[in-house]
């Protein structure tokens, strides 16, 4: 579904993804672990078309998006909850996810996608009129989240979903992130908490200074001594 | 809904008569005339600042210029050219929307403060083009120009601003502006072509300030650069704050009051600009968000004092 083949980022002078290549199938999780500053969020932005890359090229159901505008993109179905909610803290709940739909036009669609958005998050149907900057973290995230899924991607983005949420949250986002996979839509999730990414993962890709150093099934890297010791605090 | 509709268009059509009335018996003086016509340019350009400032989050400081390029184009068009006064007006809008284009797409890849020095140094090369363009004047301006601005004009004009902004506003478009404002970044990955936007409200602002400009050319019938200097950008930043960014009716309200504000402190003299600069300060002391925050004032507001007094 997506494949990234051998891109080269830099900011300015500074080398931020090395010769980074990666592989999306339909219906897997795939996850991109790696320590800060490893370019977990350069190369989501990359693949959204929000960074360019010097070299490479990225493809998306077999269409060459290297060079394709960010909003063409969604509009293909990629969508990304960027990293640290980034919520508008102006508008209320529903304007929010309305944004989120932006890009389509079926009025009745949209309102279906808003219904199954409301299943998945109740607590965003009893705050649908709050001001969406005065939610807790949590409720936050999962505006985010929900936001992304009014635009009905093939595959979604996550940009550290964990970060910055009480650990009772932070399973609950995993699960809801369980949910919508299995729902159908492809997730390539990227995390610091490895421990949790690689429980709900398919497979993992390990990011090291902009270097893909290894990748395999989850469970595997899991049981790893060397990913244990370096990520997983083992 | 419609009952609303209905009550605003009688009210905005009795304040047109009534001020009509007033000039026409005499009972404006020519002094405050002078101050009302300020008022409706000043609400134009603070409106229109408001789009690019308050509702789409980028500080612009290059109001002025779009003023100047409104004024020199439809003063040229109706005295040197003997054009009549409304295409006169368009064209000076229209000169400033292209304008608009033409400086936003490269400025607007910058943000905060590297946009505002941007738009200052804009600002502040039109007015050296027009200094050194003897067609127009140079340093001395162009003078005699018309009188054409006349009330109806400045009404119309005024009401053409604040709705074409209003319902932009209220648009899918104006949605995205604001999305923009609160979070660039994440508007951008909904799929929302920010440079666009950013042009376009930027171009759009533009437009009304052109038209701010020709208003001003017509009734004070003598334009120099030195007009559309950049404190004339800043009074109208700073309108706009004081009313509330993301306001419409928060920068109405503030370029009424800080027009008479100016007017009423002429009598101090040399310490006009003091008070006024204090009363600024004061202001944003109690209320950092400006007057109406990022609310508007509706008629609900008006009848909920009157009914009770307390809210």
């Amino acid at each position: 579904m997506l494949r990234v083949e051998n891109i080269d980022v830099y900011y300015g002078a500074i080398h931020a993804l090395k010769d980074f290549s990666l592989e999306v199938e339909e219906g897997e999780i795939v996850t991109l672990i790696g320590a800060n500053g490893a370019g977990k969020s350069t190369s989501l932005k990359t693949i959204s078309g929000l960074i360019r890359p010097k070299n490479g090229i990225i493809t998306f159901n077999g269409h060459n998006i290297t060079q394709t505008p960010a909003q063409e993109i969604v509009r293909m179905g990629l969508s990304q909850v960027p990293e640290g909610r980034r919520i508008f803290a102006n508008l209320s709940v529903l304007e929010n996810l309305e944004m989120g739909a932006y890009l389509r036009q079926d009025k009745r669609g949209i309102k279906q996608t808003l219904e199954k958005v409301f299943d998945r998050f109740p607590r965003l149907r009893e705050r649908i009129h709050q001001q969406a900057g005065t939610l807790s973290g949590g409720e936050q995230q999962m505006l985010a989240i929900g936001r992304a899924l009014m635009s009905q991607p093939k595959l979604l983005l996550l940009d550290e979903p964990s970060m910055g949420l009480a650990p009772i949250l932070v399973k609950e986002i995993f699960s809801i992130i369980k949910e919508i996979n299995e729902a159908g839509t492809t997730i390539l999730l990227v995390e610091q908490n490895a421990n949790m990414a690689l429980s709900v993962a398919h497979r993992a890709y390990v990011l090291e200074t902009g270097r893909i150093v290894s990748s395999g099934a989850a469970k595997e890297l899991a049981e790893s001594e060397q990913i244990k010791k370096a990520y997983l605090g083992g | 809904m419609k009952h609303k509709n209905i009550l605003i268009g009688i009210l905005l059509i009795a304040l047109y008569l009534a001020v009509y009335a007033a000039i026409g018996t005499g009972l404006i003086a020519p002094y405050y005339q002078v101050n009302l016509y300020l008022m409706g340019i000043n609400i134009i350009a603070a409106v229109s600042l408001n789009l690019i400032v308050g509702f789409t989050g980028q500080l612009a400081l290059g109001h002025a210029g779009f003023m100047a390029v409104g004024a020199y184009v439809s003063a040229v068009l109706t005295l040197k050219l003997g054009q009549p006064f409304l295409p006169a007006i368009l064209a000076g809008a229209v000169c400033a929307f292209v304008i608009g284009i033409i400086i936003g797409l490269p400025t607007l890849r910058l943000t905060g403060d590297y946009l505002a020095i941007a738009t200052l140094g804009f600002g502040e090369i039109i007015r050296g083009l027009l200094v050194n363009i003897d067609y127009v004047g140079g340093a001395a301006g162009i003078n005699g120009i018309p009188k054409l601005t006349n009330w109806t004009w400045l009404y119309l004009f005024t009401l053409l601003t604040v709705f074409s902004i209003k319902n932009f506003v209220n648009s899918t478009h104006g949605r995205a502006c604001i999305a923009i404002r609160d979070n660039e970044l994440a508007a951008e990955t909904m799929g929302i072509n920010t440079t666009y936007y950013k042009v376009l409200a930027f171009s759009i602002g533009a437009f009304f300030a052109g038209i701010a400009g020709a208003l001003y050319a017509h009734y004070f019938f003598l334009i120099q650069p030195a007009t559309f200097s950049f404190m004339k950008s800043f009074d109208a930043l700073v309108m706009v704050v004081f009313g509330g960014l993301g306001s419409i009716t928060g920068s109405i309200i503030a370029a009424m009051a800080v027009t008479f504000m100016n007017a009423a402190l002429i009598n101090f003299g040399s310490l006009r600009m003091i008070i006024y600069a204090l009363l600024l300060v004061i202001i944003m002391v109690f209320r950092p968000q400006g007057l109406m925050g990022t609310k508007e004032f509706t008629l609900k507001h008006l009848f909920r004092v009157k009914e009770g007094g307390s809210s």
